[in-house]
């Protein structure tokens, strides 16, 4: 019994100090709900804390009653049994009682949820989606799009068996390659998409998550009152890399902003003209290793072996060492009834070209096959 | 009968009842759709039914385009993004589709509205979605929708998003839809 | 009494013996010590499968298992632990006690009892063979949510089937439960003189039955969606990935208060035998339970908040989740109730189901924040989830079937358990599954999503933890087995009435029971109902 009453005691200083503690120590600590960045993601916090106290103080008093009960009205103690075994009176109260401090509760909920739904107008949208296992990130009113992928030194750390220590990247499996930006104090519309399975885009600090669900667009809109970069993940199992696809959301001053699309727009420029353009053979590796790393290394193994049973070896593989037309198929518009995606719509044409040359080439592949842009333009 | 087998076959029956209603829930679930707007399931307008004198001058509602493909050799473009519209009153976008292989390929689009509770105040005159969409290699063809938002979309709702996926037919299946309204790929 | 009863009593007078008894076993009280048996079998397979789980959590990186294969992991130790570990052990249960508590010589439909327990070790046989296949055993889930199901390789259609299989076995179970109770109860025990076990089973049952062919439904039609062209789930074909939730969940949510009521039947019975005083409120015991599962019809849509329903359709789930925080304070109310003014000793099957019902309680406060549809937004698929879920099943119904085996253990065998090790069983498991599930709601609430074999630095103290935690509690469980194999063997003679304060009809019969519990009909007298 002792023990009982010992881990009682801890639970309650437990429950005390998480209450009592301010959010933001909490959140170094990680064990409290963010408070978040947003109007939204304070209220729902609010919203958490107050219904976290009224379930404490319920639980504190029926296990009161309960221990009380224990330690007095025990045999051992010469207690003898009363024989009661109704009475309406108690059986009303407990009832009733609950069912108004619900009422109670449910108000305040209520009114949160109806101001997260609220859909006035939106001074900028974003259209996410999630991919196996990245996700993709559509500035609509702006004209540029990109994709966001686990970063290069937590892919290596994450490895199995990698051996190497994940304590030495701080954001280790939170941080990606493109991180989203976004303005502060704007209202921005983001909707979520996806296009293979149910995947949920979701950052703590702003309160809310939402799924991704292929053909059907889900619509949420956020306000972020403080420059920063807030992290999250994928919060849907979508596949063998679901723990691999974080997000990082980095706001910024309007200012910030307007350069950084500036440059977006630059680069999405840049890419266009790279189609046109004729490789060497380095080139194209160099470049197909890069895309491979981000693209493919996730099944397909940086070493191309593959995952026999799940995903097939590209070393010395049939598809890779084959002929070129049925390679470029299969990379280009996907594998039906498998997880190979079609790449044709998530890369342009230098890259297609240059992760293809890759494959080719890699591992003592050594087909010599040097494909180019134009390549890929004419086979599409 | 004996008590025993006669609990049985009510039990048993109810069983069966129960497997039959989770194919009911099918047909309930877009029943459903329908008067929610989940799904994309917007209304739909004749052209004809537009009342020039019920436009309301005083609202303007925003509407955004949005265009998807799902593993489909194909460009899909809409000419606005986003365009600015009273409700009760008409109004158009164009969408374009080209073929960029050099195979025919069957297609089909299916609509989304954001927010989904506001998709039962879009109506639709002329729409390209939920049919088959044939391209021929390189063939490129243009599609427009023709839509009124409703003069009763409630206030709260300021902008909508209309959003289209397209996603490939493969050449052995055609299209049928049954009783339920779903459409059974049938392997010919 | 119906005549094939008696007529069965002619066929079996004699006790078969050889494996023929236990393959052809008519008999309830073989056909429920199999059910317990695989139970504890299915216990330790998808335990281990936790245990790989945990081992894996325990520090960040990938040391041991390939992603693909954890997610196979988490869905395999779902399947197993609510279909072949809790449930059936529900089942056996209610197969050893139903007749013995209602004055009845066996159940109904004795060989349909047989069919349905031999059904399951051929289906998990089916499933757990996934786990050799190319491409690996199911991973999408216990859920099984398109379209990544259909990613599915050759374990696809084993998995479908071993759900049908499931399915039917239980649905058949069921019906055989409720047959019994409608039609063989002792002259005198009226429905509202029932103990409170038998209660929760007949609802149960009625949950199974109308709960299970909704998700062979949904299973079928994912059938059909990958291999015959149809497309109830498929967005490219005019379906909705979303609608299988609905089905599933409309499934799911009675699925959790079948593995849950029988909990609250064992725990009725077991608090006023050792705080020797009736069961306070026995019938509005019986009005909440009935309707908690009622409830549980329409409330299946707070387990997916987050695909986008319209307000009108979050705030209804919201309020009809909300209200079933009332009929299940009552029980445990009730429960203070019955224990307040008693005279309480504390041998292991009351330890075992006090810590029910704090535990349990614990698990339903996370569930009460949980139905705040805009806080489940960030609660929603975390570990705080997974926190919540593991207090309701672990400490919550396998704490109650722990707690069953203990009090009726020496009834069955004759024997008296060995009260040491059964007390250090107890305090083994209370506090490593405290240390295994409670950090589980700060890492979740800190930002860990669920189903992730990997995670950022600061979920690393948590999670170890929770892991060392876990480790404990799965050899404790070794502890377990070893008493009740030590009561078969030997042991302290039990009295007929084995506890002082027990009152029922199964108390007075011999320990162990005859192999026909009652061949003639008791009287039931208000004496001996109402345990």
């Amino acid at each position: 019994m002792l023990f009982i009453k010992l881990r009682n005691i801890l639970c309650a200083c437990l429950a005390l100090t998480v209450l009592t503690f301010p959010g933001p120590v909490l959140a170094e600590y990680g064990l409290n709900l963010t408070q978040g960045v947003t109007p939204i993601s304070r209220e729902v916090y609010d919203l958490h804390m107050t219904i976290l106290w009224v379930v404490t103080v319920i639980a504190i008093l029926v296990f009161a009653v309960m221990f009380w009960s224990i330690f007095h009205h025990r045999k051992s103690k010469g207690a003898v049994a009363a024989q009661f075994h109704h009475s309406t009176g108690a059986e009303i109260a407990w009832t009733i009682i609950p069912i108004l401090i619900l009422v109670a509760m449910a108000v305040p909920a209520t009114q949160v949820l109806i101001k997260m739904e609220e859909t006035e107008d939106t001074e900028m949208t974003i259209k996410i989606t999630g991919y196996q296992w990245k996700w993709h990130y559509d500035y609509m009113n702006e004209g540029f799009d990109f994709f966001s992928a686990l970063d290069e030194t937590s892919n290596t750390i994450r490895q199995l068996k990698s051996g190497l220590n994940p304590d030495e990247h701080e954001n280790y499996l939170l941080e990606v390659d493109n991180p989203v930006v976004v303005p502060v104090n704007t209202r921005i519309r983001l909707l979520t998409t996806a296009a293979d399975v149910i995947h949920a885009w979701w950052v703590p600090d702003l309160g809310w998550k939402r799924d991704a669900i292929p053909g059907f667009i889900n619509d949420n809109w956020t306000y972020i009152e403080e420059p920063g970069t807030y992290r999250g993940q994928c919060a849907e199992l979508c596949g063998r890399d679901h723990g691999f696809m974080p997000i990082v959301l980095k706001a910024v001053s309007k200012e910030e902003y307007a350069d950084w699309a500036d440059e977006m727009k630059l680069a999405a420029a840049a890419a266009a003209d790279e189609s046109g353009k004729t490789f060497t053979m380095e080139e194209s590796m160099a470049k197909g290793e890069d895309v491979y790393k981000t693209q493919c290394a996730a099944c397909h193994q940086a070493n191309g072996e593959g995952l026999p049973g799940a995903f097939p070896a590209l070393k010395g593989g049939a598809i890779a060492t084959g002929d070129l037309p049925g390679h470029l198929d299969i990379v280009i518009n996907g594998k039906a009834g498998t997880a190979m995606a079609a790449f044709g719509g998530q890369l342009n044409d230098a890259e297609l070209a240059a992760v293809i040359t890759y494959e080719r080439n890699a591992w003592g592949n050594d087909t010599g096959d040097l494909v180019q842009p134009a390549d890929i333009k004419a086979a599409r | 009968m004996r008590p025993v087998n006669k609990t049985t076959g009510k039990l048993a029956l109810l069983a069966v009842a129960m497997f039959g209603f989770g194919y009911l829930l099918v047909p309930i679930y877009n029943v459903f759709c329908d008067i929610t707007g989940l799904n994309g399931k917007t209304g739909e307008i004749n052209i004809a039914d537009v009342d020039p004198m019920a436009v309301d001058r005083h609202r303007t509602v925003t509407v955004e385009f949005d265009t998807n493909l799902r593993e489909l050799p194909w460009e899909f473009v809409v000419e606005e993004r986003k365009v600015s519209v009273h409700p009760g009153e008409i109004g158009e976008a164009v969408f374009r589709v080209r073929n960029t292989s050099d195979r025919d390929v069957i297609g089909r689009a299916i609509p989304s509205v954001a927010p989904t509770q506001a998709s039962v105040y879009f109506d639709k005159t002329e729409c390209f979605c939920f049919e088959e969409q044939s391209l021929r290699a390189g063939e490129e063809k243009e599609m427009v929708v023709r839509f009124v938002v409703n003069t009763e979309l409630p206030l709260r709702f300021a902008s909508l998003v209309l959003s289209y996926t397209f996603f490939e037919v493969p050449d052995n299946k055609t299209v049928n839809r049954n009783e339920a309204g779903f459409q059974i790929k049938n392997k010919s | 009494m119906s005549e094939a009863v008696a007529h069965h009593d002619d066929l079996h007078d004699h006790k078969p013996t050889g494996i023929g008894r236990w393959l052809f076993s008519t008999n309830h009280k073989d056909i429920g010590t199999m059910y317990l048996v695989f139970a504890l079998i299915m216990f330790f397979v998808g335990g281990a499968m936790a245990m790989i789980i945990r081992a894996e959590l325990f520090q960040p990186g990938l040391q041991y298992v390939d992603p693909l294969f954890f997610n196979s992991m988490t869905t395999m130790h779902a399947l197993i632990m609510i279909f072949g570990a809790v449930m059936p052990a529900g089942v056996g249960l209610a197969n050893w006690l139903i007749p013995m508590m209602i004055g009845a010589p066996d159940m109904a439909l004795p060989r349909m009892n047989n069919m349905s327990f031999w059904i399951l070790p051929f289906a998990f046989a089916m499933l757990l063979s996934t786990l050799f296949m190319s491409g690996g055993a199911p991973n999408g889930g216990w859920t099984m949510y398109p379209p990544l199901v259909t990613q599915l390789n050759d374990a696809f259609p084993f998995l479908i089937f071993t759900v049908h299989f499931l399915g039917i076995s239980s649905i058949m179970g069921a019906i055989n439960i409720i047959a019994t109770v409608f039609n063989m109860r002792a002259p005198g025990m009226s429905f509202m003189k029932l103990p409170l076990f038998v209660w929760t089973w007949i609802i149960t049952a009625f949950l199974l039955i109308a709960s299970l062919p909704v998700l062979a439904g949904a299973v079928t039609m994912l059938l059909t969606d990958k291999y015959f062209g149809t497309s109830f789930f498929d967005a490219a074909g005019g379906g909705d990935p979303v609608m299988f939730q609905h089905i599933f969940w409309f499934f799911g949510h009675p699925e959790v208060y079948i593995l849950i009521l029988p909990a609250f039947g064992i725990v009725s019975q077991i608090i006023p035998t050792f705080a020797r005083k009736p069961l306070f409120g026995y019938e509005s015991m019986v009005y909440a339970t009935a309707s908690i599962a009622f409830l549980s019809f329409f409330v299946w849509a707070h387990h997916m908040f987050t695909v986008g329903m319209p307000l009108a359709g979050e705030l209804f789930f919201m309020y009809a989740t909300m209200s079933i925080a009332v009929p299940t304070g009552v029980k445990i109310f009730n429960w203070v109730a019955t224990m307040w003014k008693g005279s309480m000793t504390f041998e292991t099957p009351m330890l075992f189901a006090i810590a029910f019902v704090m535990l349990f309680s614990i698990g339903g406060f996370t569930g009460l924040m949980m139905a705040i549809t805009p806080v489940d937004f960030q609660y929603h698929d975390t570990y705080f989830i997974v926190a919540h879920f593991h207090y309701v099943l672990v400490p919550g119904a396998v704490f109650a079937l722990f707690a069953a085996i203990y009090y009726w253990l020496p009834k069955w065998t004759g024997h008296m358990y060995d009260e040491k090790l059964g007390k250090l069983h107890f305090w083994l498991s209370v506090i490593s599954v405290n240390v295994l599930f409670f950090p589980q709601h700060f890492i979740g609430l800190a930002g860990m999503p669920r189903r992730i074999p990997d995670y950022n630095m600061q979920f690393a103290e948590w999670n170890m933890i929770s892991s060392l935690g876990g480790f404990v509690f799965g050899l404790s469980q070794l502890l377990f087995v070893w008493v009740v194999i030590k009561c078969i063997r030997g042991g302290e003679k039990a009295s007929d009435q084995v506890w002082e304060g027990a009152h029922g009809l199964e108390w007075t019969l011999s320990s162990p029971p005859p192999f026909h519990s009652f061949t003639t009909p008791p009287r039931v007298t208000d004496a001996v109902a109402h345990s």
